[in-house]
């Protein structure tokens, strides 16, 4: 007799078992788990590789795209606290003027700037917000939005640092291979860091913070004291992002304070997902090259993005990488009905 | 010079009350920050200008019409776009300010970046006050801006309907028992707050051209201007033009014209850090101290 | 003022603009009392409560806790003091799981050196509180987020959050509004243990029967001033407290 077919969702096997934790019980649900991670990991480490086929263009896209998703990566650490940055540039900047500052001055190289200027650069910007960490609301999105502002400002008009020159002819990497592997790394390390972070409790004060402030104090927590840590945390990485992209132009000015590092991380987070830093990354990920190809149509490729940012956050506020997920889980494969009746 | 100083330091400060005007009102009668006040701005400015040069309005009329439409888009900016995530500020900032944007470099795609750009003055001429030279229309602007600050404080402190407004933006509860509903308010509240966006643009855009990247510091003056009189006081907002106003002016005279920037930037930024109430604010939120 | 006196205010004040929510208010309170709160809406009990707990700074007047003048000190000090406190409004993490609301202050660095726990015992450690304030261990509910929970459970929440910091004063603002008779008489017992525990508590309340089974002393605030103080029984005599108070109610219940 024909056995007849049902369709059965993939993840059934793990679902009926468990709600919320991952209970493996055989090959095929490890490989469920963990193929997507493995598939995505392989794909990005391999791609230097494609060094002759992709061009020196392709190449530097990528650079872009995951410093962009640093940027972004520090951005959802912040929403986490329920701090709204409009302007991941000043992170960056600062990064990117301190390396290039020590690099400029003392002759130092990467070696020592990306170090320095990252944790330097994320203990000045912490500074700099520390004031204004009690304020709630769209305070800190209009500080963090006027400083970079404010900051190229003041280099144009008192001339320090470079004035509208910039610094150049600065120290630079080995190879773009180098670069790739380098900020990959950095990439994976934040990741896998900041995913870590909100899973201990420690990182849960940092949630709680964002739902209700009153009820941490209530607590007896100082959050000044926990936000400013959460923002030195999340300024890492941007920092990192600036300084690296300092030695990867040989130059550092007032770009580096530009829009563009402000809104694109933004935007990645929001098309992403906030919250789960995948959602960071995978943002970042369509982003980036989608403005490279818009690159001819000048600033429309402003327009698109500011509509995307519109579009997501009305539409669909979960972003891609929930929606993507929850279809993952939802897929639907036939079984035969014997099989599944012996199951 | 004194006397130089003070009529431009006068026509300099109601020239950013002007421009915060909008801003101020949409977030004292809403608490919507509204990040697409830059752009709503230069829009009245190049919808003015397509009127009156396309489509050959007369110039006051092409004004108003410009005034219109953009008021008009500031209700439908609150009725799809921010209805479906009012109460999430960060969704809030995050859509006005990417309407703000997606305005701002449209214009910019499309060209409206050259010299050409500028709005005839309403009226011509100039006098001389106690020897200074001022021209009419910088008098026009001190007129307009100063009857719509006072316009301003009497429908918010006087009127029935003002004072329901207000009252909701602190307490929803208290403006449904008026018998005020809130997304009516608050497409009023957008509609109000981007004409005025508009009157400010179409009076002081003719003083020189028009360029997208007034876009953005309109929003940073109307940030620092209503940051630095406390974000939902009128007066705070008329002294806080004012301070900034004349510091700019006495900035740019003794230390040179890009030191004005500077000065309104450093102003939010200062303000924040130090009293961040603002120089009027008695904001409710800050007296519960976290 | 002997050594047995925990919570001493002198001549509290609290003005917003020209609202006087709390005014010139001084009572002392002894270790292990128990006093009740109450007055009209809008007479200053939140307010005063907030001042206590340094959540407002006074505009004249002292707080002084166990000897040591605490006035206008911050909250998260008070805390760190042993003064724990819950809202009237009760607002929990909203996207955070119950258990993990839990663990906030269980993780705080009062609660840490008090109750020593380590990463993972916490978990646990937050279970335990949740189950002595009427949580079902087995149930589903402290793993569910706390947006969902039935508002009776939010007011149990609250008190868990508090009984996490192993405070030495507990100072509740309408545990019982929002509440079932039933849960009520569930927390009552609760209340007792606390007290016998020798732990100090200052009660904000509107269902006086319910209340004057947990206190010994009342304190009546109107317009922001004390107009009364003493045992249930002496304070219900007083004449201006059933006027300024809902009639009905007092005299349908006490
Ligand atoms: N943060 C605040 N800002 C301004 N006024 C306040 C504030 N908190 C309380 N009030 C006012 O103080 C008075 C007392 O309020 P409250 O202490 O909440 O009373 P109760 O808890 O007894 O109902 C009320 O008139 C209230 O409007
Ligand atoms: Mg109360």
């Amino acid at each position: 007799m024909n056995p007849g077919y049902r369709k059965e969702r993939i993840d059934r096997g793990i679902k009926v078992r468990s709600d919320d934790v991952f209970v493996l019980a055989s090959m095929r649900d490890l490989l469920y788990v963990v193929l997507p991670r493995a598939l995505v990991i392989i794909l990005l480490l391999i791609f230097p590789a494609f060094q002759d086929i992709l061009g020196s263009y392709w190449q530097n896209v990528m650079l872009s795209t995951m410093v962009i998703a640093l940027l972004a990566l520090s951005w959802d650490l912040l929403a986490g606290i329920g701090l709204v940055s409009l302007g991941q540039s000043l992170f960056f900047g600062m990064g990117g003027y301190l390396a290039g500052y020590l690099s400029f001055t003392f002759g130092w190289g990467p070696l020592y700037t990306l170090p320095v200027a990252t944790v330097g650069g994320a203990l000045l910007s912490t500074l700099t917000l520390y004031p204004i960490l009690r304020l709630r609301g769209i305070y800190f999105g209009m500080i963090t939005f006027a400083v970079p502002l404010l900051l190229s400002r003041v280099i144009e008009v008192t001339k320090i640092l470079g004035g509208t020159e910039g610094m150049s002819s600065l120290p630079s990497f080995p190879n773009t291979g180098f670069e790739l592997y380098l900020v990959m790394a950095v990439l994976f390390v934040t990741v896998y860091a900041y995913r870590m972070l909100v899973g201990t409790d420690y990182g849960l004060v940092f949630n709680a913070i964002r739902d209700n402030d009153r009820a941490v104090v209530a607590a007896g927590y100082d959050i000044q004291w926990y936000k400013a840590q959460g923002v030195f945390i999340a300024a890492l990485p941007a920092c990192f992002a600036g300084a690296f992209m300092t030695h990867h132009f040989q130059f550092v000015g007032m770009p580096a304070f530009a829009l563009d590092y402000s809104i694109l991380p933004l935007t990645s987070v929001v098309i992403g997902g906030v919250g789960t830093f995948f959602g960071a990354v995978l943002g970042s990920f369509v982003l980036v090259p989608l403005s490279e190809l818009l690159r001819e149509f000048g600033s429309l490729r402003v327009v698109v993005y500011s509509l995307m940012l519109l579009v997501f956050t009305i539409g669909l506020p979960e972003g891609i990488f929930r929606f993507v997920l929850r279809k993952y889980h939802q897929f639907e494969r036939l079984v035969p009905m014997e099989e599944a009746s012996n199951e | 010079m004194v006397a130089n100083l003070l009529i431009y330091g006068l026509v300099n400060s109601v020239v950013l009350m002007l421009t915060a005007l909008g801003f101020s009102l949409t977030f004292g009668l809403s608490g919507v920050a509204n990040f697409a006040h830059g752009g709503l701005y230069l829009l009245a400015g190049f919808l003015a200008w397509i009127f009156i040069n396309s489509f050959g309005l007369p110039a006051a009329l092409g004004m108003i019409l410009a005034v219109i439409v953009v008021g008009i888009l500031g209700a439908l900016i609150y009725r799809f776009i921010l209805m479906p995530v009012r109460g999430i500020v960060l969704s809030e900032v995050i859509s006005t300010f990417a309407v703000g944007v997606a305005i701002l470099e449209f214009f910019r795609w499309k060209g409206f970046v050259t010299y050409d750009f500028s709005l005839p003055v309403l009226v011509q001429g100039s006098v001389k006050i106690s020897g200074v030279s001022i021209d009419y229309q910088r008098l026009l602007i001190i007129a307009i801006g100063l009857a719509l600050a006072l316009l301003l404080w009497f429908f918010t402190h006087h009127t029935r309907i003002g004072l329901a407004l207000r009252g909701m933006s602190q307490d929803e509860y208290t403006a449904l028992s008026v018998g005020i509903e809130s997304d009516w308010a608050g497409m009023l509240s957008l509609a109000l707050g981007a004409g005025l966006a508009g009157v400010a643009a179409v009076v002081i855009l003719p003083l020189g051209i028009i360029s997208i990247n007034m876009g953005y510091d309109v929003l940073l003056i109307a940030l620092a201007v209503t940051v630095l009189g406390g974000l939902e006081s009128t007066t705070g907002l008329v002294v806080g033009s004012f301070f900034v106003g004349y510091a700019m002016v006495i900035t740019s005279t003794y230390l040179g014209p890009q030191w004005g920037e500077v000065v309104y930037l450093g102003a939010i930024v200062l303000v924040l850090a130090v009293k961040p109430s603002g120089l009027f604010g008695k904001s409710k939120e800050l007296e519960e101290r976290v | 003022m002997n050594n047995k006196t925990i919570l001493q205010l002198v001549d509290l004040s609290k003005s917003f603009g020209a609202v006087k929510a709390v005014n010139g208010v001084s009572f002392e309170l002894k270790r292990g009392e128990a006093l009740g709160v109450i007055g009209p809406n809008g007479s200053g009990k939140s307010t005063l409560i907030n001042l206590i707990t340094g959540f407002v700074r006074p505009t004249s007047g002292k707080v002084i806790f166990k000897g040591r003048d605490i006035t206008g000190i911050p909250p998260h000090k008070a805390v760190n003091l042993g003064i724990a406190r819950s809202f009237q409004l009760a607002r929990p993490f909203y996207n955070i799981p119950v258990y993990k609301n839990v663990v906030i202050p269980v993780y705080s660095p009062r609660a840490r050196k008090h109750l020593g726990a380590k990463y993972g015992d916490r978990d646990e450690v937050a279970i335990h509180l949740l189950e002595d304030v009427g949580f079902e261990r087995d149930s589903q509910v402290p793993y569910k987020n706390a947006g969902e929970l039935p508002h009776g459970y939010l007011k149990r929440l609250e008190l868990a959050r508090c009984l996490a910091l192993d405070p030495d004063l507990i100072i509740l603002d309408e545990l019982f509004s929002g509440m079932s008779m039933s849960e009520i008489a569930s927390i009552l017992p609760l209340l007792e243990r606390i007290r016998e525990e020798g732990k100090t508590l200052i009660m904000v309340e509107h269902r006086l029967s319910e209340l004057f089974r947990v206190v010994d002393k009342t304190v009546v605030l109107n317009f922001g001033k004390k107009i009364a103080e003493g045992t249930p029984r002496q304070v219900m005599a007083v004449e201006e407290v059933t006027s300024a108070y809902l009639g009905s109610e007092v005299i349908s219940n006490a």
